[in-house]
């Protein structure tokens, strides 16, 4: 299956890549877009000119070598912990769901939820600033009991598809879920 | 519904034969843990498997065939196999067969029973036997402590997890052994490549046991009765090195014991209070060889008499300050000379107490600097009692300070009550009005005129001395707080996160691996580890000081009432 272009809430690109490795496996990932030059061009040179601008107060040489050091520090960290490249879904059916969060400098960030713990996919509104948005969730079952959430854990949360995207997501979600009611009951 | 297959992926070049394993039923899912090779009696695989049933409390029965074979599939050899089923029954009846060198493995089941025509879907799952048999499994913090869990509601990976673990006896057997069943599973380095490991096994029994005597003795002259008189004893539980002199002496006690730690948990402690104290002790050491190096422990003796005396004389100046006109307000003179003679007199008597003492200082500093060497902890224990005796006269100042001011502004608050009429009602307490004679008046107004226009002056000594025994108690609070972190750091946990992080492991992450169409599904299952955040969490070591539960509010309540404050309590201590 291939890929498909979509928006974010906030308007930036992104894309839904789906493939389908078997008919109870599935995979979904929706890749964010990438950083930006002129942004990282331009949040360096604020930092370089305010640092010029305390040096020529100061006369400290030390302010530059801080500046330098803070522009490098700060980028691997934002690399290395904040910038989400890619988010994706596995779906096995009778085995589970994994959820990954792929970071930029190549960090992978992995969750496997069992299906034993998964009650349903759903997807959500939720006011988050000034507009509504939507999101997918997977509702955990509460152990004591049947019929009640213990847990809510959301999906896609840095790149925040739109619900045209979530409809896609949640509709192939479905279909496997759907098997294991199907499936005749084994305890 | 769909087959698991569990496969360890060190089984996958392994000859032809048949598969052992554990069926969990309900899960529809098969662990296999070996293959027995041909040529084979069953009996004699019936046996042995009965046998390992038996040690390791894990139903091992056969569950399939597999056959690896470099030509093209043979007929006579897939008939064998499937008459193989009909010796060891099975329930289904698992086929794996790998043609050559291909990635792609088919796989089949055989039901006899079944009344379901369908082909069930099929899904294999590579694992590492070695990081799956090693690893633990820990549950999500916030699941842990349900008490009534159904056995089935169990994860159904901690059940092949388990399976795993306890399977170990299986793998003990080397595949140059000589015996009546060939298997392969995952192999050992063998028992030399730990030579030293088995070497240190050896020897930690007897040194085990010379250091419980040893702490035996040390506990039993610590509880003796010498020590029990009341001077001695109020010390002990004032200085905060005996307390933690005591508690590293229980983490001796708990790594010496003989008993072998029953769960992972009671390992792991030991563990990390082994490598605690060894760090602890070759810090303290490298403290010590610095401060010995070029006498710097005598430099140190030397400075402590005039920082004394420069305190004393900074003390002196702000008594003098206050003495007169500080910060522009307008004291009472008497009360303010009485006090401000009666701290002076305090400091004078400090000074010459000091002063005594200087001539022993080096050599008491210079003993009392070799005990450095039983671990950093203790150093920086030592180093906030020296704080606390050579701050004791702000102490001493910070309580008269404190207990003026609460008796003033208690007899303030009573007085006012008299002032409005009313009384505090001990009984029912609360406050009732109440008809006072009038000499009663007369007086107790007086008194309250007294106290209200004397308290600026205490509250202003009030103010500056619980400043300063504040300053005190966040410098020796900073001490408490570097010498709690390196008692309760799982350091032996954290190092086991960075290098082997599959034995802490906080779930699995499946990868998919190549597909062709009309071959089962498969997957590699790897190990996710902890985070380190939880590792910290799971595994910290308790300590004994607990932190103020006093929220601010009550703090500053205190504060404004003058009552004295101990903002750090430990453990066992009575409460005021």
């Amino acid at each position: 299956m291939g890929e498909r272009r979509y928006r974010s809430a906030s308007g930036a690109p992104v894309a839904l890549r789906r493939r389908q490795y078997s008919a109870s496996c599935r995979e979904l990932a929706v890749r964010c877009p990438r950083l930006q030059l002129r942004s990282l061009s331009a949040v360096t040179s604020a930092v370089w000119l305010a640092a010029y601008g305390l040096f020529v107060l100061s006369e400290n040489s030390m302010v530059l070598s801080a500046a330098i050091f803070i522009t490098l520090f700060g980028l691997i960290i934002y690399l290395h912990f904040v910038k989400v490249d890619q988010e994706s879904l596995l779906v096995i059916g009778s085995l589970g769901i994994q959820v990954t969060s792929s970071y930029a400098s190549g960090r992978e960030s992995t969750t496997f939820i069992e299906m034993g713990q998964v009650k349903d996919v759903v997807i959500n509104e939720a006011i988050h600033m000034q507009k509504v948005i939507y999101y997918l969730c997977i509702l955990l079952q509460d152990p004591g009991d049947p019929q009640g959430v213990s847990e809510v854990v959301p999906l896609f949360q840095s790149s925040k598809p739109r619900l045209d995207c979530l409809i896609e997501v949640y509709k192939s979600c479905q279909e496997i879920l759907e098997q294991r009611k199907t499936a005749p009951q084994s305890s | 519904m769909v087959l698991k297959v569990f496969f360890p992926s060190c089984c996958s070049s392994a000859e032809s034969g048949i598969l052992i394993g554990r069926w969990i039923s309900e899960q529809n899912s098969a662990v296999i843990l070996a293959v027995v090779h041909f040529p084979f009696i069953p009996v004699q695989v019936k046996q042995y498997l009965s046998e390992v049933q038996q040690v390791t409390k894990v139903s091992v029965s056969v569950l399939g065939s597999w056959s690896n074979s470099k030509q093209e599939k043979e007929e006579s050899l897939s008939e064998f196999l499937e008459d193989l089923g009909t010796i060891f029954s099975h329930e289904p009846w698992i086929q794996i067969s790998k043609e050559g060198d291909s990635k792609f493995w088919s796989c089949s089941t055989l039901q006899k029973h079944s009344n379901n025509p369908k082909e069930e879907e099929i899904i294999l799952v590579y694992y590492d036997q070695r990081k799956v048999m090693l690893s633990h499994l820990h549950p999500p913090l916030a699941t842990a402590p349900s008490t009534d869990h159904k056995a089935d509601d169990a994860s159904k990976l901690s059940a092949v997890f388990d399976t795993v673990a306890k399977s170990k006896i299986l793998f003990m057997t080397d595949r140059y052994d000589d015996g009546p069943i060939k298997l392969t599973h995952w192999q050992s380095d063998g028992v030399e490549a730990s030579i030293i490991v088995e070497l240190m096994k050896q020897a930690s029994v007897p040194a085990c046991m010379l250091l419980t005597f040893l702490l035996s003795l040390i506990s039993g002259i610590c509880r003796s009765r010498v020590l029990k008189f009341w001077p001695l004893s109020f010390l002990w539980s004032k200085l905060s090195t005996c307390e933690q002199l005591g508690h590293r002496l229980q983490h001796l006690q708990v790594i010496s014991s003989n008993k072998k730690a029953q769960n992972q948990t009671q390992l792991m402690r030991k563990a990390n209070i082994f490598v605690s104290l060894l760090i602890d002790v070759a810090l303290g050491i490298l403290l010590m060889s610095w401060l010995y190096r070029k006498n710097r422990i005598g430099h140190l003796a030397d400075t402590l008499i005039p920082v004394a005396d420069h305190v004393a004389e900074e003390l002196q100046d702000l008594l003098q300050w206050l003495m007169g006109a500080p910060a522009g307000l307008k004291m009472n003179r008497a009360l303010d000379q009485v006090l401000g003679r009666f701290f002076l007199y305090h400091i004078h008597l400090w000074i010459s107490y000091i002063h005594l003492m200087s001539p022993f200082i080096e050599m008491i500093l210079w003993y009392v600097g070799l005990s450095a060497c039983l671990g950093l902890t203790v150093a920086l224990c030592i180093l906030s009692d020296i704080i606390a005796l050579l701050t004791f006269h702000i102490y001493c100042f910070y309580v008269y300070g404190a207990r003026l001011y609460c008796l003033k502004i208690y007899g303030l608050s009573s007085l006012w009550r008299l002032f409005r009429g009313k009384k505090w009602n001990v009984l029912r307490q609360r406050v009732d009005s109440c008809s006072y004679d009038l000499d009663q008046l007369f007086i107790g107004t007086l008194l309250f005129t007294i106290l209200l226009f004397l308290l600026p002056t205490t509250a202003l000594y009030y103010l500056v001395f619980t400043l300063l025994r504040l300053l005190v108690v966040i410098v020796q609070g900073l001490i408490h707080l570097l010498v709690d972190l390196i008692d309760s750091l799982p350091l032996y946990s954290i190092i086991l996160r960075l290098c082997r992080s599959y034995r802490l492991a906080a779930g699995v992450k499946f990868r998919v691996l190549e597909q062709q169409d009309g071959k089962p599904l498969r997957l590699l299952m790897q190990i996710n580890p902890l985070s380190y955040g939880s590792v910290i969490q799971t595994y910290r070591l308790p300590t004994y000081s607990c932190y103020p539960k006093d929220s601010w509010t009550s703090l500053c309540k205190k504060l404004f009432l003058g009552e004295l404050i101990y903002p750090w309590k430990h453990k066992g201590e009575k409460q005021d």
